[in-house]
């Protein structure tokens, strides 16, 4: 899969269904995703912006008794293809959580994890990825001196920075965000606010926010959800200051949700 | 004011609940150290047992025992913990699962002296190999594995999902995502399993009466090779374990020093458990903080 194509656009969704069991989950959703682009996805509980995301990377395969139809392509590519390489597609696509989820292991093995499994051996090329990968996420000066320290000392700001660097350590192209900040304090959540706007320089990010305020302030484009359909998808600067569905209106005025 | 009492009397009844375990369990002990304790020493735990003469020791049964537990070891954890995995990430729920599960825990109640006999039937006559430790291994194996197959399947579901999905996204094989990441994180619960399983082993008498038998043949224990008549090593040899001395000794023993030898032999066998739990766990947790870097 090379990405060296012409579009711009690295995700082409095209009549995606997904149902869990019986529930109708995903109905119909038409969603280009540009490159190098912050989108970022809203709307109330269970409308099934995660569900979406987790269709990116096919995480939601894990979940017994999903079925999905449509049309997923990544980098053109339909992913919903049943010979996919899923292993190969997650390279690409990176994910990261709603809770820091590190290894039970040291910061500096967490960060090497993917890597090493991807075939990297050499200890000046992992250490070179690791300080890279905690550079990028600006993390690199609070732990260079406590590398082989368990991760899970660290605190939940720096945990969740942790898990992006070591989503970015495989180098993706995409790197999907689940809530990323929903369980950090306003100044992590800053940080990773901060760390998305550089990140956006290299990588397209597409990130799930239960915080309207953080989709104005990092993302290119905005897309509304609502009971599985995807109401609107535009410009982030249109969607909040002239929507053109009622219903977006109504959910970031707070009316509803 | 009615339900407070109520809960004073609840309170009440559960600490004497558990004070009379704790007096049972230590009044056990206390019986067997102080019966066995003075019978104890360098001479009883070196020199061999002797069928008719007094001042037999327990050197052959207590090797005997730590090497029978060894063997069915080897065998169990592997093929216990690959079944518990199996279980626990690759089974599709439905009725073939529930029917291995229905079967694992038949096999969990069946009682020792049943699988003493079907190890006789199988490991003893049906392979022609006589009373030998690998027949007394595998029948331990078989009422050991239920244990291994369901504390590895729990301690994987244990694990918490976020350390699945973690490595799963980061395009990690699910083999590998077990191997790496979840079999780690699930070490500790595994390991209880295994010493749980082993503590049964120690102290397993009706399983072993039929398939590693009631005699020991004369040892030379500076033969190493596992394949002569005479070493210990050799695991196709009979093996009378302590615990299965300490029944023979009771039911049928000759020499005039019963009493000695097997309230020695009890002491022994309760030390050497507590030892081998003791060792287990700080090996284990010493694997542990190796793994998984925690202080």
């Amino acid at each position: 899969m090379s990405i060296q194509t012409l579009t711009r656009e690295i995700f082409d969704v095209k009549d995606l269904n997904l149902w869990y069991g019986d529930h109708h989950a995903l109905k119909g959703i038409y969603f280009p995703i540009q490159k190098k682009e912050v989108t970022a996805m809203i709307g109330p509980s269970g409308c099934g912006k995660s569900t979406f995301l987790k269709t990116l990377n096919l995480m939601n395969k894990m979940i017994a008794n999903v079925k999905i139809t449509g049309e997923v392509k990544f980098d053109g590519q339909n992913i919903l293809h049943p010979k996919t390489d899923l292993v190969e597609l997650r390279k690409h696509v990176g994910m990261v959580f709603q809770k820091g989820n590190p290894f039970p292991q040291s910061i500096y093995d967490n960060v090497a994890y993917g890597p090493r499994i991807h075939g990297i051996k050499k200890k000046t090329h992992l250490d070179e990825i690791v300080t890279k990968a905690l550079m990028d996420v600006a993390l690199w000066d609070e732990v260079k001196d406590r590398l082989t320290a368990p991760a899970l000392g660290l605190s939940g700001g720096q945990q969740q920075r942790l898990c992006i660097a070591r989503a970015l350590a495989t180098k993706p192209d995409v790197l999907l965000m689940d809530e990323p900040t929903s369980a950090l304090d306003p100044i992590s959540t800053l940080k990773i606010e901060e760390l998305i706007f550089e990140l956006k320089e290299k990588y397209t990010i597409v990130i799930v926010t239960h915080n309207m305020q953080q989709a104005a302030r990092v993302s290119d484009k905005t897309a509304f959800f609502l009971m599985g359909e995807l109401i609107e998808l535009s410009e982030t600067s249109t969607i909040f200051s002239m929507p053109k569905d009622s219903r977006t209106e109504d959910y970031i005025t707070g009316r509803f949700g | 004011m009615k339900s407070k009492t109520a809960d004073r009397i609840a309170t009440a009844v559960f600490v004497v609940i558990a004070i009379m375990i704790t007096a049972i369990l230590a009044g056990l002990f206390f019986y067997i150290f102080i019966k066995g304790f003075k019978y104890i020493s360098f001479d009883f735990l070196t020199s061999p047992s002797s069928n008719v003469r007094a001042g037999g020791g327990i050197r052959d049964q207590l090797f005997n025992s730590f090497y029978v537990l060894f063997i069915t070891m080897l065998i169990t954890v592997p093929i216990g913990a690959g079944g518990g995995i199996y279980m626990a990430e690759y089974a599709k729920p439905g009725k073939v699962t529930d029917f291995i599960r229905t079967c694992i825990e038949v096999l969990s109640s069946l009682p020792s002296i049943v699988i003493g006999m079907f190890g006789l039937l199988v490991f003893v006559n049906t392979t022609g190999w006589g009373y030998t430790i690998l027949g007394g291994a595998l029948a331990l194996t078989v009422f050991n594995l239920p244990t291994m197959v369901r504390t590895t399947e729990d301690a994987l579901r244990a694990v918490p999902r976020d350390l699945k999905e973690a490595s799963l996204a980061l395009g990690v094989t699910h083999w590998h995502t077990i191997k790496t990441v979840m079999l780690p994180a699930a070490f500790p619960s595994i390991l209880t399993g295994a010493i749980l399983a082993a503590g049964r082993v120690f102290g397993e008498a009706a399983a072993l009466l039929f398939t590693a038998g009631l005699s020991t043949p004369r040892l030379d224990y500076s033969n190493w090779n596992p394949f002569s008549e005479q070493s210990p090593l050799n695991i196709f040899r009979p093996a009378e374990t302590l615990a299965v001395h300490i029944w023979s000794v009771n039911t049928q023993g000759l020499i005039p020093d019963v009493e000695a030898v097997s309230s020695g032999s009890a002491a022994v066998l309760v030390i050497s458990i507590l030892i081998f739990n003791l060792a287990a766990r700080l090996l284990g947790s010493f694997i542990h903080k190796r793994v998984t870097a925690t202080k």
